[in-house]
């Protein structure tokens, strides 16, 4: 029976995107379709993180983001000159900086006496030194061609590596994190996870030496080639011209259509391990310690340990999420992360998908993304109906339409509200 | 002389904005603790019923500026106060009955009203940028200055100058009577002890006969109030933006737990705490420095320990040191 | 006067039940009963279902069979906050009073439920308790293990019950300060105010008791006089030591 549910709300989402396709556009269907994709990966790596194990992370934009920063960092060819000008001296300044928080906390674990003016000393003293040192060659960097680049660059590696490194760049965000944070209270978690997306979001806008801050990067590196080289390929002509096609328009499907197939399959491997993860004695004791964390760790249950390592996985899916997101828009742009949207939005997606459930997760994803898009035209179409009897000119009529975009956030606040109170386990409820 | 150039400068840099920024998150804080106290969640819709309340204000603000009706030197959003506080209540009362009551009865787990505050908080956003918009408004009218920088320099001879805004001057005395307002309240009413006495210990406060559903109801109605002062006098201060409302969420949050989330007296100290140490961190200090110090030790630099983008950062980390150190916050909070 | 004249104060008749609608019983045809004047305690073994009789009587608990009358009326199927209205005043064993706030202020919401003026009944009760006289501005969270439960047995006076309950007033107190409760709770008793408690110290309790009930199982095992169950060999060895 529920399997059957299963299938036919996955049903309905095809039903949906395909419907966009006939009724709207191809292109708009395959839009939605990449994007809920990317959005079905980030809701399980939330869902590993909330469903599994309890842990209410609000935090899952910084881990996006830095996915994203993953790509650029990756797949850039690095800036020779930069690296010249300043490169070592901002790295050795990096380090200086680790090399100063380790001390401070190995001298706080030391435990010797008068450890606290001599932890104060170190830090003031520690705080300049990195200053000195790194801003030095940040300025450096920041000199080269700033129209162009003013930062370091990246590795020059193909693009799909940069997805487990952005992977990688969450998960060791998510370790430090985890270490200092995850002993605390669920709501302190949350508002501790919050502030680090705050932070995270705000290093990538200030440090232009990392990926050019607010002036973003564009023209990332792609996976897949571009529709202009498509066009130009007489070969794609005539097999498009041969589907009855235009170049243009088959170039653009071609595109987007690879694209789905590499999200699908990272998606799907994704989804398998989750499954097993699931399903395995790692997996039961996860949801042992999420129902009870107390007996777990009467049993002798590791709980911080497992929590740790679980944050980290999860983060590290967000993170992937964050990179393939990045890849597909071919720019970085740190301006545009926005709590309601990469945070909230995510964990609407997990809530009304089921949590606890990954095929719930990725059902949340797909759906959740799907009425993102689409409340905003319909949001528009309902202003117009609602305000066919004004005036043509009438300032509440004007402000109505352009108002609408806003009916987004409502709606998305109302499924949730619905969701939790007539269905609070999901539209998937976890077995 | 130096040393008094020094002092009007770090009184106009530092103190005077961080005295009226701490106050105004002091009064967030304490709806949220408030909010912790009665109902016993994080309410994450906080800084959107800080954004409902300063709409309401600012329309009705333009509707007796429309109607030719001001204060004076004063600015006219204080006229419109008390309206949107009516309607900020309005509107939480009817978020409770709604969504809240539901899962009231239910006994739902703490977590479960943080997941449905974030519903909530989707609502009124969206609410608050139908009706007004994403973009920033002002709406402080009235005279700006109570003291202008050029007037002190005049009459004091110094080189530096100190101003004090007239929105700053209001945030500071509506701040001391409103908290001082909620204090006799909270412990001279009967209302207000038996709403300390359900904070204390429910099952007891049943027994005495306390109905919590009034209990609840009262705290609403004050959480809507402070919201909505808090919201105006930051609003005021510098401007309406929805988004930036949503933001001020997290160092209103740091506040309360760094003060002890529960305990009114924590919110306040916790807000003065974040402001100061925010506007500390992210204030060049080069220009007071350079009144202190010897010309052979004065900085080059500008002294700012990080740029302003990080103030996120600076109540974040406060956060993290005290709940490491002291987890139930500087004043003893509760935990449910 | 009908028969309910010959009824106690307060009885609980015959009551069989436990928690919750589906949960199992836990009393069985139990019956405890006070009456003005008079010092009634409930003592048995750990798990007996001492405390249970009591939150029945109380309406903490979903009984299947038997009844609660309070002065002839049944309330038997009235929420506690409704039974604390008409006139039943209750002390539970832990909890039991607002730490957080000042003694003065503990009694004060004791006397939430009255609109009248309750400065007499506070006044009686700092003569009851002088201690509390002295720190009644201080928090009640402060004082010692003894003086919170006289802040707990004033508090629950302050609505000028008809008859008090006392959950373990002695749990976790030095001896010495047990000699001073039950003291002041016989002095409670001698104003005609009918008292019933639930107590661990069976052979002290017993000692100040006019009724004692003996339960076992959650059923009635021996009911009588403090003085005659303190004389029953029966009662001696199983729960006295001897």
């Amino acid at each position: 029976m529920s399997q059957f549910r299963t299938l036919g709300l996955f049903g309905l989402v095809a039903v949906l995107i395909i419907g966009t396709g006939i009724l709207q556009s191809w292109n708009t269907a395959l839009l939605i379709l990449n994007m809920g994709l990317v959005s079905a990966v980030m809701a399980l790596g939330v869902n590993l993180q909330w469903g599994f194990a309890g842990l209410f992370n609000v935090g899952v934009m910084g881990f996006v983001a830095l996915g994203g920063l993953g790509v650029v960092l990756a797949a850039e060819p690095p800036v020779g000159e930069a690296w010249a000008a300043g490169g070592l001296r901002l790295i050795l300044g990096l380090l200086i900086g680790a090399a100063v928080i380790i001390g401070a906390v190995y001298i706080w674990k030391s435990g010797m006496k008068r450890r606290v003016p001599l932890l104060l000393a170190e830090l003031v003293i520690g705080f300049f030194l990195f200053r000195y040192v790194f801003d030095g060659g940040v300025e450096a960097v920041e000199a080269v061609n700033p129209a162009l680049t003013g930062n370091l660059g990246g590795l020059g590696l193909p693009v799909l590596l940069a997805w487990p490194i952005g992977g990688l760049l969450a998960a060791g965000a998510a370790w430090a994190i985890g270490k200092t944070a995850l002993g605390l209270r669920s709501d302190y978690l949350a508002i501790a996870t919050l502030g680090i997306a705050e932070i995270v979001i705000a290093v990538m806008k200030n440090e232009d030496w990392l990926a050019r801050g607010v002036k973003n990067v564009i023209g990332l590196p792609r996976p897949l080639p571009y529709e202009i080289d498509l066009q130009q390929s007489a070969g794609f002509v005539e097999r498009a011209q041969a589907l009855g096609l235009d170049p243009v328009t088959a170039s653009t499907l071609y595109v987007k259509l690879g694209y789905a197939v590499l999200f699908a399959a990272v998606l799907i491997v994704l989804l398998v391990m989750a499954q097993m993860a699931l399903k395995s004695p790692w997996g039961r004791m996860m949801r042992a310690i999420r129902d009870n964390e107390v007996a777990a760790r009467a049993m002798g249950k590791n709980v911080t340990a497992r929590h740790l390592q679980v944050f980290v996985l999860g983060s590290a899916i967000c993170g992937i999420a964050g990179a393939m997101m990045t890849t597909l828009d071919g720019q970085l742009t740190p301006g545009t992360y926005q709590p309601l949207r990469f945070t909230f939005l995510i964990w609407v997606m997990v809530i009304v998908g089921g949590s606890g459930n990954n095929f719930g997760a990725v059902l949340g994803g797909m759906l959740i993304w799907f009425l993102w898009v689409q409340v905003e035209p319909f949001g528009r179409w309902l202003m117009e109906v609602v305000t066919m009897g004004m005036d043509e000119g009438s300032p509440m009529r004007t402000h109505l339409l352009e108002s609408a975009a806003h009916m987004r956030l409502l709606s998305m606040g109302v499924i949730l509200l619905l969701v939790l109170r007539f269905s609070p386990r999901g539209l998937i409820p976890e077995k | 002389m130096d040393i008094l150039n020094a002092i009007v400068a770090l009184s106009n840099f530092v103190l005077i904005p961080a005295i009226a920024y701490g106050s105004q998150l002091a009064i967030g804080a304490l709806g949220v603790t408030l909010i912790y106290d009665i109902l016993r969640f994080s309410n994450f819709a906080h800084g959107d019923t800080m954004a409902f309340g300063t709409m309401v204000t600012i329309l009705f603000t333009w509707l007796f500026q429309s109607m030719g009706i001001t204060l004076g030197p004063l600015p006219t959003a204080l006229l419109a106060l008390p309206l949107g506080i009516a309607a900020t209540g309005l509107l939480v009362l009817g978020t409770d009955r709604m969504v809240y009551r539901f899962y009231r009865r239910q006994k739902a787990a703490p977590v479960v009203f943080v997941i449905v505050s974030i519903g909530v908080m989707f609502i009124m956003n969206g609410l608050v940028r139908f009706i007004i918009g994403p973009g920033d408004q002002r709406f402080a009218d009235g005279a700006r200055f109570i003291i202008s920088a050029r007037d002190f320099k005049a009459w004091s001879g110094l080189n530096e100058g100190l101003a004090l805004k007239t929105s700053q001057a209001i945030t500071v005395v509506v701040a001391v009577m409103v908290v001082a307002a909620l204090f006799w309240f909270l412990n001279r009413t009967r209302t207000g002890k038996s709403m300390r006495a359900y904070s204390d210990n429910e099952d007891l406060a049943l027994l005495s006969g306390i109905n919590p559903e009034r209990v609840v109801l009262v705290t609403w109605l004050i959480v809507a109030a402070l919201a909505t002062v808090a919201g105006v006098l930051y609003g005021l201060d510098k401007s309406f933006k929805p988004f930036t409302y949503f933001q001020l969420l997290l160092p209103i949050f740091a506040s309360a737990i760094v003060g002890g989330l529960g305990s009114p007296l924590g919110a306040i100290a916790g807000g003065f705490v974040i402001a100061f140490s925010e506007v500390l961190v992210t204030y060049p200090l080069k220009k007071i420095l350079g009144y202190l110090l010897p010309e052979s030790l004065e900085p080059n630099g500008l002294v700012q320990l990080l740029s302003t983008d990080y103030k996120f950062a600076v109540s974040f980390v406060i956060l993290v040191i005290v709940l490491l150190f002291r987890p139930t916050g500087l004043f003893r909070g509760k935990s449910v | 006067m009908n028969a309910a004249s010959k009824e106690p104060f307060l009885i609980g008749r015959a009551m069989t039940g436990g928690y919750g609608k589906s949960g199992p019983d836990i009393l069985h045809n139990c019956t405890i009963a006070v009456d003005p004047g008079e010092i009634a305690v409930i003592v048995g073994p750990n798990g007996a279902g001492k405390s249970t009789a009591m939150k029945a009587l109380f309406g903490m608990l979903d009984l299947r069979q038997g009844a609660v009358h309070l002065d002839g009326v049944d309330i038997t199927h009235l929420s506690p906050q409704e039974r604390v209205v008409q006139g039943m005043g209750f002390v539970p064993q832990t909890h039991n009073i607002f730490t957080s706030m000042t003694v003065e202020e503990n009694l004060e919401m004791g006397a939430f439920i009255r609109r009248d003026d309750f400065s007499d009944t506070m006044a009686q009760v700092y003569d009851l308790f002088p201690i509390l006289k002295d720190k009644r501005h201080q928090a009640a969270g402060e004082l010692s293990g003894g003086q919170r439960q006289q802040v707990a047995v004033g508090r629950a006076l302050m609505t000028q019950p008809k008859v008090l309950m006392l959950d373990e007033p002695t749990a976790g107190v030095s001896p010495i300060v047990m000699d001073e409760l039950f003291d002041r709770i016989i002095e409670v008793a001698r104003t005609g105010l009918p008292v019933l408690m639930v107590e661990q110290n069976a052979r002290q309790a017993l000692a100040i008791a006019d009724k004692g009930y003996v339960l076992v199982m959650g059923a009635n095992a021996h009911t009588g006089t403090g003085k005659e169950l303190l004389a029953d060999p029966e009662v001696r060895q199983s729960f006295l030591g001897g």
